[in-house]
């Protein structure tokens, strides 16, 4: 029997907040990414891959931008999740932990608004 | 503050070597990886966005003998880390957790990986019309 209060038996223990929205998200985009992934690779396989304006013309026809951004989406938060965690068990010293954290999720973000951006530009100028 | 007290497990070198050992490692690895093709990708469709002559640029790079091998490097470790990501879908659901069925998945795994690629890659790579 301990004399300890509970309050006192989790202090010191770290965080138990956000580990399950973590894996939630992680298994989310896991699942979104099963069906994107294989219509996009699908996609490719057909696709004139050296011929630019067939190119253009795939990424801007009908839903297309919107299942690409989607696709981008998703797997730039998989990605940075995932590599979140692999930093997070092998990088021991703090400052340097903080330092890869932050670059991760500062990469992911600047490769979506890249990727979003590169569809908006195709497919309003398709629409043009 | 107890952190001494914290219960670790056991290390890893106690445990003798056992095929879905390295099959665990490699979803992490394969799955590093991939976020390095994820530049690739992006790069690919901003050189789309930018007009013709950078996208004859991009698939230059992409289509160059190096390129074509970095791309099937990452279309192999896209195949595996889709599979054994159902499988880890399938755990997380409960099924398959047993020893005997997860060594039986683990073997599955790698042949629909594998075969998976290959099919991938042929279809990719043969030649066609336009084909990169």
């Amino acid at each position: 029997m301990s004399l300890r209060s509970p309050l006192g038996m989790v202090l010191g223990r770290g965080n138990a907040g956000d580990g399950v929205a973590h894996w939630w998200a992680q298994r989310l985009s896991a699942v979104a990414l099963v069906p994107l992934t294989v219509w996009f690779l699908a996609a490719l396989v057909r696709l004139p891959l050296a011929d630019h304006a067939a190119v253009t013309i795939w990424i801007a026809a009908g839903w297309n931008p919107v299942w690409l951004a989607l696709l981008l989406a998703a797997l730039c938060w998989h990605s940075r999740l995932g590599v979140q965690v692999v930093i997070e068990d092998y990088v021991h010293s703090r400052s340097l932990k903080l330092a890869a954290l932050l670059l991760n999720s500062g990469a992911h973000m600047l490769l979506l608004a890249a990727g979003v951006y590169a569809l908006l530009r195709v497919a309003v100028r398709s629409a043009a | 503050m107890p952190r001494q007290d914290r219960p670790l497990s056991p290390h890893l070198s106690i445990y003798r070597f056992m095929y879905t050992m390295a099959l665990s490692i490699l979803h992490r690895i394969t799955g590093v990886w991939l976020a390095l093709g994820l530049c690739a990708l992006v790069y690919w469709l901003m050189g789309a966005a930018g007009g013709e002559a950078q996208y004859a640029r991009a698939t230059a790079l992409l289509g160059s003998g190096p390129g074509r091998a970095v791309l099937l490097t990452w279309l192999a470790a896209y195949c595996y880390h889709f599979v054994n990501g159902l499988r880890h879908l399938a755990w997380d659901a409960g099924f398959g957790l047993e020893r005997r069925a997860a060594r039986l998945s683990a073997r599955l795994a790698l042949a629909l990986a594998l075969a998976g690629f290959l099919l991938a890659a042929y279809l990719l790579l043969c030649p066609r019309a336009g084909a990169l």
